[in-house]
């Protein structure tokens, strides 16, 4: 169980404070599938750094399973059991795939192994394993590797920042059925951003995050049928060719 | 016979636990301690200065030849000179590399002055790793001379490293290449404490469809300085590339210097440089999985200078 309780994040800009995001309060249960959706800007991937620790808070506190993880820094909240998929994956010159993943689940596990979290996310293991995670990969292939290292730490809170951003549309057909078989498998609770309604579609519940703040929070079935038609709950196809 | 000491610095630069198999020659605290030579290869003292000729048959195929030096003594200071005449259809490996354990306090200096001259078609693979250990105020002081010498189509890709323990060096590298003659270079440095590393690389590419790929990956931290100079020179229809990627730490200092001379409008010369800190992005990445700061930075480290 996560609990945000009023929850502030502020910048400075121009010598300006900039709030984005704004005493928001949200609980989530555990075991749940879950997509956060909402305007560009409204402090979706921003919510997702501060539970993960990348940012700190400006005011308020932060429970998980009853701990207060508000001040613990990212190694901790990691160790605690929180994984975050980020949104434009990192390349490391001479890190090979294979590190990466041994890394990801801290023990020196089989290539065999390895190449079972790389089947999950779609990629023929054998050609990627010991590739470097750096720019010779395109970026579907560098987001299935990040959304990879998340499923081998096979923790109890996940994290997925926009894994549709920046791919082309074959790539993304694809990554929509790697989290459709993640919502039949995993274990844990599941936090996307998404604004795609296939992921939508399979969520438990759907919160719509607005000017910093928890708008909407509920079942998919109360949810989704507002959002339909609108930039929270875009189709693919649509969104792909008006770009 | 070697000592632990010595043994233990063998393993460090030559990766060598017991005798190596094929042609080797070891040479330890100023003396020569090991040599074998093989129907292919034959290692000859030289008469004029300290160091070996090692003379490679025309043909010879998948052998090798170590010459690691090692150096337990402190206060050992020597220049070696080493020739390698290799023949024409040859697919060779030399491992050289030089460990220095100064316990003492005077300073410990190897200069390796190594020169390759390459038969038509031959395919070397030359490997030199520098390492130095020890607890004494004694400097370990390295300061490689290596010369190459391409004949036509012959290929040659070099492997040099130096990860630890070395507080000066001065490296000098220097090539010329006949027609579609190729070398390859990964060099890899990293300097801590107060060490200087100066890296200065000249190729001349001659022939007509030479080519070479200089790269350069290297760490520096605490006050540590390095330079690092490649001049290439296409003096033909020719391919040059070098690239120096660099990452910086703490107060230390670090100078990239290219230099691209192209005499032929179509020598195609490209330089890439590049200095850094370690990219905060590549941390909390590491850290998202459970990393600590400094773990996390360790395996970004140990993967640039793979």
């Amino acid at each position: 169980m996560l609990e945000l309780k009023d929850i502030t994040y502020q910048v400075e800009e121009n010598n300006e404070t900039k709030t984005i995001i704004d005493h928001l309060d949200l609980s989530i249960g555990d075991g749940k599938f879950i997509v956060i959706t909402g305007p560009n800007g409204g402090g979706k991937s921003t919510l997702a750094k501060l539970i993960m620790g990348v940012r700190p808070v400006s005011s308020g506190s932060m429970i998980f399973d009853g701990e207060d993880i508000t001040k613990l820094n990212i190694t901790d909240r990691a160790k605690l059991g929180i994984s975050f998929a980020f949104q434009q994956p990192v390349h490391f010159k001479g890190i090979k795939v294979l590190d990466l993943l041994r890394l990801a689940t801290g023990t020196n596990i089989s290539v065999n192994k390895a190449c079972d979290y790389l089947s999950k996310v779609g990629l023929c293991a054998k050609e990627y394993i010991d590739r470097e995670v750096n720019s010779s990969l395109s970026g579907g292939e560098l987001k299935r590797i990040e959304i990879a290292t998340v499923l081998a730490r096979g923790t109890k809170f996940s994290i997925f920042d926009e894994p549709e951003a920046g791919i082309d549309i074959w790539s993304f057909q694809n990554l929509i059925q790697v989290f459709e078989n993640i919502r039949k498998t995993v274990q844990g609770t599941v936090l996307i951003i998404s604004h795609q309604e296939r992921i939508l579609n399979i969520a438990d519940e759907i919160i719509v995050i607005e000017d910093g703040k928890v708008s909407k929070h509920g079942s998919k079935e109360d949810i989704l049928p507002e959002l339909l038609g609108t930039a929270s709950a875009v189709n693919i196809s649509c969104s792909k060719i008006s770009n | 016979m070697l000592d632990n000491i010595q043994k233990q610095l063998l393993k460090e630069v030559a990766d060598l636990y017991s005798m190596p198999k094929g042609a080797y020659n070891i040479r330890a605290n100023g003396e020569k301690a090991a040599r074998n030579t093989t129907e292919n290869i034959d290692i000859v003292t030289k008469t004029d200065n300290p160091g070996i000729d090692v003379y490679i048959k025309d043909g010879t195929q998948n052998e090798s030849v170590h010459i690691p030096v090692v150096i337990s003594e402190s206060g050992i200071k020597e220049v070696v000179y080493n020739d390698f005449y290799i023949g024409e259809n040859c697919n060779v490996t030399i491992v050289a590399g030089c460990g220095i354990n100064n316990c003492g306090s005077q300073d410990s200096q190897h200069d390796g002055v190594h020169r390759f001259f390459v038969g038509k078609n031959s395919k070397i693979r030359y490997v030199e790793k520098h390492y130095g250990e020890g607890t004494g105020t004694g400097k370990r002081i390295l300061n490689p001379v290596t010369e190459v010498y391409q004949k036509e189509n012959s290929y040659v890709d070099m492997d040099m490293v130096q990860i630890k323990g070395v507080d000066d060096t001065y490296r000098t590298t220097k090539a010329e290449l006949a027609a579609g003659a190729t070398m390859i270079v990964h060099e890899r440095l990293m300097t801590h404490g107060q060490q200087k590393a100066t890296s200065v690389y000249s190729v001349e590419l001659n022939g007509d469809g030479s080519s070479t790929d200089v790269i350069s990956r290297s760490v520096a931290k605490d006050d540590s300085e390095q330079i690092f100079e490649v001049a290439i020179v296409g003096n033909t229809i020719c391919n040059g590339h070098a690239e120096c990627d660099a990452i910086i730490m703490d107060n230390a200092h670090i100078v990239a210097i290219p230099r691209l001379d192209a005499k032929n409008v179509d020598a195609a010369l490209i330089h890439e440089a590049a200095i850094g800190k370690i990219a905060g992005d590549q941390l909390i990445k590491l850290m998202s999985l459970g990393l600590t700061e400094a773990e996390a930075e360790e395996q970004i480290i140990g993967g640039f200078l793979r």
